[in-house]
């Protein structure tokens, strides 16, 4: 079942875009989910479409994938365009079944909004499909240093989610074992009626809680045994390298932007 | 109850770019009584192997027929509380899975799950917590203040009190002081007697696999690459080595013996005792010393 899921997890794969700067890539995006709301007719939907899809290409993730993963969120997208449909009452009435009126607008809205978070969606599963978790948190911790300048805690931060994102994976097989343990003791999981399945969640939540208390505990006690002590002069492992295929991509980014607003009506 | 593998082959998340083969053209026959161990490099799918027999893993070809009941690849296997209820397993590190307020209640969880009485499943707690050499006191603690040791015998009680036909052991001695491991492979075989029970163990220790198993399986990268009876197994200890793995240090004598002496014994011994007879027959016979 979690088998399944795209959100969050890195396609190893030898592709450009795997090999761009977690720092640029995150300036696209966040630049990207400002300039998806310019977009207001079907050549601007156009143009962020052939975007979106020249960077999948670029990704080289397997398509066979990015559909299985991305199914479950395609009903998601098809259950926007129907309530906008629905509801939109605006421009001229289309089609007409009993008291229900479909208007022009409500079909040009549904499909522009739908589109929208379809390729919202597209690309930001990109940047996790093609960035590892420990790549993003380099990236965030550097691009948001200046914030140290008023004293936000930047690096308490980034140890914080690259130690949560380390340690996802290791909660997951842990989760995956107990169950079946479990299982194998006659819980079952998802039947049966509601109180029955919230009472069979005890005795996975209990262990997972006992076992995540003790590894933060040996965690912390091994990072002291070598000597860590915050971020104070702490220098990187890994090092972050700027290369033009960065700048080209924030350049193309530039440029789709000034399109945009060219030909936005 | 028997159980039949056949050509059973499992792909952990199939059908995404992380799709792995774990096993594959595995067929083992596991007839009703008999004691069978699965030896085997890390990795080469021996766990894998063992959740398909009480149908915690669904094979992805090939098919598992448990008792009466035949698990296929591809299609939907509801009810399965009844396979699970004849066949016990006791996971890795089965520690991990204690949950309670009190051991009793751990224990009982089990038996209650499979529609066991309140007063049946306490009174198999108490024999199962005799079984696995635990004061009665015991039955009030928390789970979680007890020691390491004493908690994995109280994991392995929970599974003996619901009373299996079949037990799977996935190494559970792994991290045990020696002398614990002892006293509870000793356990597990004399209840695999009493009972007559059929037992699975899977273990790095080539000791225990030549010491209590009728038969062995040994797998490879997800294959099983032998199977027979340990002297067969212990036979060809050169095949063994080859793949990663040990022979018994009786064997390792009887060979080392052989080989500084000159002396040919007709077998391999997997017992000390065994072997110190065959030896002194041996110069006996030849009247060499
Ligand atoms: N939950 C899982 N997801 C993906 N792959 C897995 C999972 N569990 C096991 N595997 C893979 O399947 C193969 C067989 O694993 P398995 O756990 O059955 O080996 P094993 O023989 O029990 O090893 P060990 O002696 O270390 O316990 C391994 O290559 C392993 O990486
Ligand atoms: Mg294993």
């Amino acid at each position: 079942m979690m088998e399944k899921m795209i959100f969050g997890r890195y396609v190893p794969v030898d592709s450009v875009v795997h090999r761009m700067d977690p720092r640029s890539k995150l300036m696209v995006i966040f630049l990207f989910v400002c300039i998806i709301f310019l977009a207001n007719n079907w050549i601007t939907y156009a143009l962020i479409a052939i975007y979106t899809l020249f960077m999948l290409g670029l990704s080289r993730i397997p398509g066979r994938f990015l559909y299985t993963g991305l199914k479950p969120i395609l009903w998601v997208v098809l259950f926007t365009l129907v309530l906008q449909i629905l509801f939109t009452k605006e421009g001229h009435v289309v089609v007409s079944i009993g008291s229900v009126k479909i208007y022009n607008e409500g079909i040009k809205q549904g499909i522009f909004i739908s589109l929208r978070f379809f390729f919202l969606i597209l690309m930001s599963s990109l940047l996790t499909l093609t960035t590892t978790p420990i790549e993003i948190t380099d990236g965030l911790e550097t691009l948001l240093h200046p914030l140290k300048k008023i004293h936000f805690p930047v690096h308490e931060m980034a140890l914080m989610m690259s130690i949560s994102l380390r340690f996802i994976p290791t909660l997951m097989e842990e989760t995956d074992k107990i169950m079946k343990a479990q299982m194998a003791r006659g819980v079952e999981f998802g039947s049966g009626p509601y109180k029955e399945r919230m009472k069979a969640v005890i005795p996975l939540l209990i262990p997972l809680f006992v076992s995540s208390f003790k590894r933060a505990e040996e965690l912390a006690i091994a990072m002291e045994a070598r000597g860590y002590r915050g971020g104070e002069g702490r220098t990187k492992y890994r090092q972050l390298y700027w290369r033009l295929a960065d700048s080209l991509q924030l350049v193309a980014l530039f440029g789709l932007t000034a399109l945009l607003f060219l030909l936005r009506s | 109850m028997d159980i039949v593998l056949q050509q059973v082959e499992y792909r952990y998340q199939a059908k995404t770019p992380f799709e792995r083969i774990a096993i594959q053209d595995v067929s083992i026959t596991i007839p009703s009584g008999v004691y069978l161990a699965i030896i085997g490099h890390t990795g080469s799918g021996k766990s894998t192997v063992l959740q398909h027999l009480n149908a915690l893993l669904q094979p992805y070809a090939g098919s598992v027929s448990i008792g009466d009941r035949v698990i296929k690849a591809n299609q939907k296997n509801k009810n399965l509380k009844d396979v699970r209820k004849r066949v016990g397993i006791v996971f890795q590190f089965p520690e991990h899975q204690l949950f309670e307020e009190t051991v009793e209640k751990d224990i009982i969880f089990g038996p209650m799950n499979f529609g066991v009485s309140e007063d049946e499943a306490k009174r198999r707690a108490r024999i199962a917590l005799k079984q696995v050499g635990l004061q009665e006191e015991i039955l009030e603690k928390s789970p979680f203040e007890l020691s390491g040791g004493q908690m994995r015998r109280v994991a392995i009680a929970g599974v003996l009190a619901m009373d299996p036909d079949v037990i799977v052991l996935d190494e559970p001695t792994a991290g045990l002081d020696p002398r614990g491991r002892k006293e509870i492979m000793d356990m597990f075989y004399n209840l695999h007697k009493e009972r007559n029970l059929s037992t699975v163990l899977v273990t790095h220790s080539m000791e225990d696999a030549a010491r209590y198993a009728d038969q062995i399986v040994i797998m490879q990268q997800g294959n099983v690459v032998k199977q027979g009876n340990p002297v067969e197994i212990f036979s060809e200890p050169e095949h063994l080595m080859k793949m990663g793995l040990d022979v018994p240090n009786v064997v390792r004598f009887q060979l080392k013996l052989q080989e500084k002496t000159g002396m040919k014994l007709d077998t391999i011994y997997l017992s000390i005792d065994e072997l110190s007879t065959a030896v002194r027959e041996y110069i006996r016979k030849d009247n060499r010393l």
